[in-house]
């Protein structure tokens, strides 16, 4: 709780109307995108400013209160609990982009900038934002980069770390720093741009970002696949790349994701199939119609009960329709929906589909799968119920099987999502314990008094996801 | 009964670095206002909400975007996933039942637009029903009902005599150039703020005389000869009742006998979206009797707001096993007229309109009806007519019923910005589907000062002048 003195020196900050503590204000910033994970915050703050991002931050950091940044609250690891209460500080006031740069092709903008109208603003002169993270919609920029937020173009675009070429942010002392910018080439000192990528908040609070751009590609095509089993998707995705075709998206449902969307979207999918693949690749007219083509036979070569090509843009959305009703159709399945992101090497992935089926059916739960086949992230999705204290228990232990398949098959814990309080438990899988300590250091120099969204990455090692306390 | 929800993470107990679920600052969670209301109450109170529908919203935040006073205020308390917490909040009984929840309830418009951007499909039409039911139940309680509102929704709305002396009140008003010396002597100022600014936008309204002629049935022009009754609408029928016979016209040109049912009442959506639901229920009880004695195929509206009221009917005697299969069966023929016409064969325009035109869809028509493209194939059937689509034709315009009066401010931003949207186009004609879009697209064009370039019409008075 801050002391009426205290609060009164953060309104005298940003002003009364962005300093926020009533009890339903606090209720509203207690929560983000991650199911069962909720804690009220002291206070939520909204600056307007870098200076008032660096009063704040010095004020909590003298007096020792938590400081969790946030921009629209979508992220699904927990990253933005207040889970030692503290002040929530949101960044969405930053939501201007100040600069769209046609000759370097970068956007300066401010961290609040939704994705998606990022988007639209570099589209509309010719460029292109390729990060395209599922709530890109609603996301802020700077909520992407502090989680390293992925998307559907990440095989062949990479995802948002690679096109984050500079950062402002703001240290618990209040100090305003710089790192990167519109250099291509920049190897002056560490790379601390990269560090505060995927920070998850923990180190800095951004206040401004320069992004890279590439110019628009003029078109983009769309193929669905239909396989018998999963062995031949897996094969076909390994077959496009090897005949060095980088399609822009390469999106795979297995059968009961199809299952439960076809209930829900009533597309008339084959469910006799064991899965589908969705297949997008952009660039210009000839080189796309030519890729899609050579992606289509070598898919029938590989076993592909079907294959359909989409002949315009429009059916091509169409065809994705699919994959993009997966996360609503799963959703109305049971009241509670937990995704996952365990990601491993292309190459493994019809191992670790198989692995989450299997393990599914051990602890007898509803686990659907879908995600990026292209880059081996994938979707492990499990309905089930937050009020079945047995049931989600099970759910604990059979995510916790799939983290360490994921590990086994030289996978990560997380792709995309970030670690958070989702998956603290289970960060050293993957890190090691010499990899926690030197994060715990790196953290300790730019957060000695660790205040900047504690509880987070890797702050409590035993706790488990979920905490079910019978009562 | 309230379902007891497992604490899973306990939300009063945190985690501290040191000692973990150490300190409990929040414990004390305030109920509700009343000291030592009896258990019994609290629960049935608190038992309204429908906490299964409450659990399916995964807070994903795909709603935010599509909120207009969450664009309006960055505000997680003005979006639909803050108000759906906070109703969590006080089903759970960690927030009180008070003022501020008040204020959050009703600072939303029940546009619904995020019900189309909702993956998990929750009916947050309903819950925020439910919520203000809440809310309006427990003051009644505590007997701090506001007069006004008493007023309004026991002694105007349920009352069709009354609604059609308002009629006549502002006929009069109108005829004698009361209004215009109103606004001119500055007398207008005796109103309210909210009341003065929007009564700009009334157009002319029928006389007297001139409602009575109106036949009680008018007959179809061609094949198939449905037999529809037509629901009027209180203030459709008192404010816009040349719409009404333009509908029905429509409707007898393209094969219907027009029943004009009689002993219909007001379709209940201001009572319900006011958490007064019972009186909603007793509104939906006229009128499904009324349409069953008419013995008709159809029941059709022309008001979007009215249409997705009506067609709620189901849901509201969800639990009363004697009106239940009633209200399915009167729900099963309710249609909007744009769905009915866009149905039944093209009529023939004899008239081209040579006219640019946008389409502001009725929230409830677009939202919670899932109507979009009948309008917009209906516009685009008029020779001459081009339809240009403005950027978030589906945003609510920020009438919302009675919320332009209730929370005019935030009204008033949601409307200047939909100008700008509107502006764009560059469209002569905005055209709408619902009485509360109408007269809120009218004020829109006042407060841009475009009148005289642009006009805001009812979309069957659109088709109707083509004919």
């Amino acid at each position: 709780m801050l002391t009426e003195d205290l609060r009164q020196q953060f309104i005298s900050v940003v002003g009364q109307k962005w300093f926020l503590d009533s009890p339903n204000e606090l209720h509203a910033y207690s929560y983000d995108a991650t199911p069962l994970l909720q804690f009220i915050p002291d206070a939520v703050i909204i600056p307007g400013s870098v200076q008032e991002v660096a009063t704040v931050l010095r004020m909590a950091n003298e007096h020792r209160i938590p400081v969790i940044a946030r921009g629209s609250g979508t992220n699904l690891a927990g990253g933005t609990i207040p889970v030692q209460g503290g002040i929530v500080l949101n960044m969405n006031r930053f939501n201007q982009i100040h600069e769209i740069d046609e000759k370097n092709l970068t956007a300066t903008l401010g961290p609040g900038v939704i994705t998606a109208d990022l988007h639209a603003a570099v589209e509309a002169v010719g460029l292109f934002y390729p990060p395209d993270p599922g709530s890109m919609r609603i996301s802020t920029v700077g909520g992407n980069v502090a989680q390293g937020a992925g998307g559907m173009r990440g095989l062949k675009y990479g995802v948002t770390k690679d096109y984050v070429m500079g950062l402002e942010y703001v240290l618990p002392t209040g100090d305003v720093l710089r790192s990167g910018g519109k250099n291509v080439k920049d190897v002056a000192g560490y790379d601390l741009t990269r560090l505060m990528v995927g920070s998850e908040g923990t180190l800095g609070v951004i206040t401004e970002i320069t992004v890279k751009l590439l110019p628009l590609p003029a078109t983009k095509r769309t193929l669905v696949v239909y396989c018998r089993n999963l062995v031949d998707a897996a094969r076909i995705v390994e077959r496009i790349i090897a005949a060095k075709i980088i399609p822009a998206t390469i999106e795979f449902l297995d059968q009961a994701t199809m299952k439960v969307v076809d209930d829900f979207a009533k597309l008339g999918l084959p469910l006799d199939m064991a899965s589908m693949l969705l297949i997008e690749q952009d660039g210009n007219e000839a080189q796309v119609v030519q890729d899609i083509e050579k992606i289509a036979e070598i898919a029938r070569q590989t076993g592909a009960a079907e294959v359909h090509m989409a002949a315009t843009m429009e059916e091509g959305a169409k065809l994705l329709t699919a994959r993009r009703s997966a996360l609503s159709a799963l959703s109305r399945v049971r009241p509670t929906t937990i995704l996952e992101d365990a990601t491993v090497p292309r190459a493994r992935l019809a191992d670790m589909v198989e692995e989450i089926e299997r393990v599914a059916r051990k602890y007898n739960l509803q686990i659907c799968t879908f995600g990026h086949a292209g880059d081996g992230n994938l979707h492990p999705t499990c309905m089930t119920d937050e009020r079945d204290h047995e049931e989600i228990e099970r759910v604990e232990q059979a995510f916790e099987e799939i983290f360490h398949a994921a590990i086994r098959f030289g996978g990560t814990i997380t792709g995309e999502h970030g670690v958070g309080m989702a998956k603290s438990r289970y960060l050293h899988l993957k890190v090691g314990e010499g990899g926690i300590e030197l994060m715990e250091r790196l953290k300790a120099a730019f957060d000695p008094n660790n205040i900047l969204n504690p509880g987070k990455v890797f702050a409590k090692r035993d706790r488990r996801r979920i905490v079910v306390r019978q009562s | 009964m309230t379902t007891q929800i497992p604490e899973l993470m306990n939300l009063t107990e945190r985690e501290s670095s040191e000692a973990p679920h150490a300190e409990a600052p929040h414990a004390e969670a305030p109920h509700t206002e009343t000291p030592h209301a009896p258990v019994a109450v609290r629960d049935a109170l608190l038992g309204k909400f429908d906490l299964d529908e409450l659990l399916n919203c995964m807070h994903c935040g795909f709603c935010l975007p599509t909120c207009p006073t969450y664009q309006q205020t960055g505000l997680e308390t003005y979006s639909p996933r803050g108000r759906i917490a906070l109703m969590k909040g006080v089903a759970e009984e960690k927030l009180a039942i008070d003022a501020e929840f008040e204020k959050n309830m009703y600072a939303c418009l029940g546009c619904r637009a995020c019900e189309t951007a909702c993956p998990s499909g929750v009916a947050y039409g309903r819950l925020i029903e439910t919520a203000r039911e809440v809310v309006e139940d427990n003051k009644k309680r505590q007997g701090k009902r506001s007069f006004t509102r008493k007023m309004i929704f026991k002694n105007v709305f349920p009352h069709p005599k009354r609604i059609r002396a308002f009629g006549t009140a502002l006929w009069v008003a109108q005829a004698l150039g009361l209004q215009k010396a109103a606004n001119r002597t500055g007398l207008i100022r005796i109103l309210p703020r909210e009341m003065a600014e929007m009564q700009h936008a009334v157009a002319k309204v029928a006389s007297p005389a001139k409602r009575k002629e109106r036949p009680p049935i008018l007959r179809a022009e061609r094949e198939p000869a449905l037999k529809i009754g037509f629901f009027k609408g209180c203030i459709m029928d008192e404010m816009f009742y040349e719409t009404n016979q333009a509908t029905a016209r429509l409707l007898s040109k393209a094969g219907c006998d027009v029943v004009f049912v009689e002993d219909q009442a007001c379709c209940g959506a201001l009572h319900a979206h006011s958490g007064e639901k019972s009186g909603a229920a007793d509104l939906a009880k006229r009128n499904i009797e009324a349409f069953e004695r008419a013995g008709v195929d159809f029941v059709v509206n022309n008001a979007g707001g009215c249409g997705a009221a009506l067609k709620d009917y189901g849901h509201w005697f969800a639990h009363d096993p004697e009106w239940r299969h009633r209200a399915h069966a009167f729900v099963a023929k309710v249609r909007d007229a744009n769905e009915l016409l866009a149905e039944l064969p093209p009529l023939t325009f004899h008239k081209p309109l040579n006219v640019r035109v946008t389409y502001q869809d009725s929230c409830h028509l677009a939202h919670g009806q899932g109507v979009r493209n009948q309008p917009r194939q209906l516009i685009r059937s008029i020779p001459g007519v081009d339809l240009v689509e403005m950027s978030h034709p589906d945003s609510c315009c920020g009438s919302a019923g009675i919320y332009n009066i209730m929370n005019f401010d935030m009204s008033m931003d949601i409307l200047d910005d939909k100008m700008k949207d509107v502006q764009r186009t560059k469209a002569h004609v905005i055209v709408t589907a619902n009485p509360g879009c109408l007269l809120q697209m009218r004020e829109g064009i006042m407060r841009a000062g475009l009148q005289g370039r642009m006009e805001a019409v009812h979309i069957m008075d659109l088709l109707d002048r083509a004919l």
